[in-house]
């Protein structure tokens, strides 16, 4: 029986990722604010933020950056080959930080939230927000979220957004 | 953030009305809706009338597809200390009893006690899947409706104004919703899948900090992270009560194209009195995502959900026109109402085709049933193509049954959803 053995390594694994996760932090502070639309360098702070495990597949026309946050959510950031990420896509049993993940669009789907929720008839359920440059969408309840945002104008050549997810 | 609407005493006395102070000895009455009379202790009836907001002609809102009933509650071990609260949005997508305080316009005025943890108050933040957020203390009440009753409850009580809102709260985007304009209802009934509304990852930590975002340890110092056993978190009061509490069933009645009102009712219990049976009713069990598999025009959905508190039908279909007047964007606005069809998986390999309509939403909000509060080809686009959400609109004229985790059925344990 190894599982003891294997969680005592697991524990010191996970102690140091919080250790490095923290440093990372402390000396990343403005870093940790940028994500859609930023280049590839934010995805390390949002590893951090989110105390997170990185998976990393490539296709031809981008790559995926696969956090798992110790929550359990899990966020997948979409990079051209340029270097941007220009998708963002989330699941899992809480809601990811959108402020980080969003960064700078982060407002804009926010302002098209709120009024969202003045419009005359009420409309309770996922969120579909659709600008000029900017696709977000969350929905889900409380053990089971999920949600995507995209960069039209960003999303590479010959990716089907669909894909996406 | 927005900061709570009420001005002046006469929306105060309307609210008033909607309460009722009762001596809980007697079975608890309805609270004044003008709903079906079902007399068995486990039937509670439950309206689609627009809610509290529809009582403010001056706010010029509806809040279409939301069933609402009310809710006892008293200070545990008492029977004289009870407020029986109207407008509770009756929600399967949440797990929980939800009242808002009169700080934000809502009708509880009961004091009762608070959850402490470590000897200070314990306080939630639950975030929607749009990224909109409620916050407030948790407290503890005997919780009665119809005939049924579970006793030291915790519960959530909604108030912007308890301690500061943590930061991590409006992360999602979204707006504050600790207000009657932006909640739409009095209190919400979560009465879906769990026994309690987070589960073990609001319980654990690691490397000793608390793994999730939703409960708060709150102090003169403010308030921080904290794990929470699963008996302290906010529960499933069905999956509380002595007996009928392995699941809830809703009934509405039908409708075509659009009705003023409509009243149905909550049944507590699966199989546990004459009147609540399975039935001819198929079980969809659920997948690991605790959803079921929706195929629709060849799209296979694996995360798709029966939710009486999402009030239309959330899809992706390119070839529907959304609306394009300001007043109902975000709604699906066919020219025509389209018939159409989608086939419902299980994970235990029950398969089942499902016909619904969607109309123009535009239509429906103006002309004579502007005022109308029961839509049932109502839908709004959601294009992930994981998922397919049916919301209230799938209920109307179906008896729905949500089974709760670990609870016995006659088909089996829950979780799962059957019609």
């Amino acid at each position: 029986m190894g599982t003891s053995k294997q969680f005592i390594v697991r524990c010191l694994n996970m102690r140091m990722l919080l250790v490095f996760a923290t440093i990372c932090i402390l000396t990343l502070p403005i870093r940790a604010s940028a994500s859609l639309g930023d280049d590839v360098g934010s995805v390390q702070a949002d590893q951090a933020r989110m105390k997170g495990v990185q998976r990393t597949t490539r296709t031809e026309l981008y790559t995926v950056h696969e956090i798992k946050a110790s929550e359990g959510t899990v966020v997948r950031e979409y990079v051209s080959s340029a270097g941007k990420i220009f998708a963002v896509v989330w699941q899992g049993p809480f809601l990811p930080d959108l402020r980080q993940l969003l960064g700078g669009y982060f407002e804009r789907f926010s302002q098209g939230s709120q009024a969202r929720n003045n419009n005359r008839p009420r409309i309770r359920g996922p969120i579909l927000i659709q600008e000029p440059g900017l696709v977000v969408q969350s929905g889900g309840h409380m053990r089971a979220y999920f949600g995507r945002a995209y960069l039209p104008d960003q999303v590479p050549k010959g990716v089907n957004i669909e894909e996406i997810r | 953030m927005r900061k709570v609407i009420f001005e002046g005493s006469l929306i105060l006395v309307v609210f008033g009305m909607w309460v009722l102070f009762t001596e809980c000895g007697g079975g608890g009455s309805g609270g004044g809706s003008n709903t079906t009379v079902n007399s068995a202790e486990n039937v509670q009836p439950i309206v689609v009338n627009g809610g509290p907001i529809a009582a403010d002609s001056s706010s010029n809102i509806i809040y279409p597809n939301a069933a609402f009933t009310s809710v006892t509650v008293c200070v545990p071990g008492t029977s004289n200390y009870c407020q029986t609260i109207d407008g509770i949005l009756v929600d399967t997508g949440s797990v929980g009893l939800r009242l808002l305080s009169s700080n934000g316009g809502g009708a509880l005025t009961l004091s009762l006690p608070t959850q402490t943890i470590d000897g200070n108050p314990l306080a939630e933040s639950v975030q929607f899947g749009d990224g909109s957020y409620i916050w407030g203390p948790v407290e503890i009440a005997d919780v009665k409706i119809a005939g049924e009753s579970a006793s030291s409850v915790p519960i959530h009580v909604l108030d912007h104004d308890f301690y500061t809102i943590p930061n991590e709260s409006s992360s999602g985007g979204g707006p504050e919703k600790d207000d009657l304009q932006s909640l739409g209802a009095n209190g919400i009934l979560g009465v879906g899948q769990f026994q309690q509304d987070c589960g073990g990852a609001c319980a654990s930590t690691s490397g000793g900090v608390p793994l999730s975002i939703a409960y708060y340890e709150c102090s003169s110092a403010g308030c921080h992270l904290v794990s929470v056993p699963l008996s302290q978190q906010v529960q499933n009061p069905v999956a509380l009560f002595p007996k009928d509490n392995n699941g809830i069933i809703i009934m509405l009645p039908a409708v075509s194209g659009a009705a003023a009102t409509i009243s149905g009712s909550l049944v507590f219990g699966i199989g546990t009195q004459s009147n609540n049976g399975l039935g001819s009713a198929a079980v969809y069990m659920l997948n690991q995502n605790h959803a079921i598999t929706t195929i629709y025009k060849n799209q296979t959905m694996p995360n798709s959900f029966i939710d009486s508190g999402s009030n239309c039908y959330f899809f992706s279909d390119n070839a529907i026109p959304q609306c394009t007047q300001s007043y109902v964007s975000g709604y699906y606005c066919p020219p025509t109402t389209l018939n159409l069809s989608a086939t419902n998986q299980g994970a235990n390999g029950t398969s089942g085709t499902v016909t619904f309509s969607v109309g123009n939403a535009s239509t429906m909000f103006s002309g004579p049933t502007s005022d109308y509060d029961a839509f049932s080809d109502l839908a709004a686009p959601f294009k992930i193509a994981d998922n397919f959400l049916w919301g209230l609109p799938f209920f109307y004229g179906r008896t729905v049954y949500t089974a709760i985790e670990g609870m016995d059925t006659p088909a089996g344990q829950g979780p799962y959803w059957a019609y």
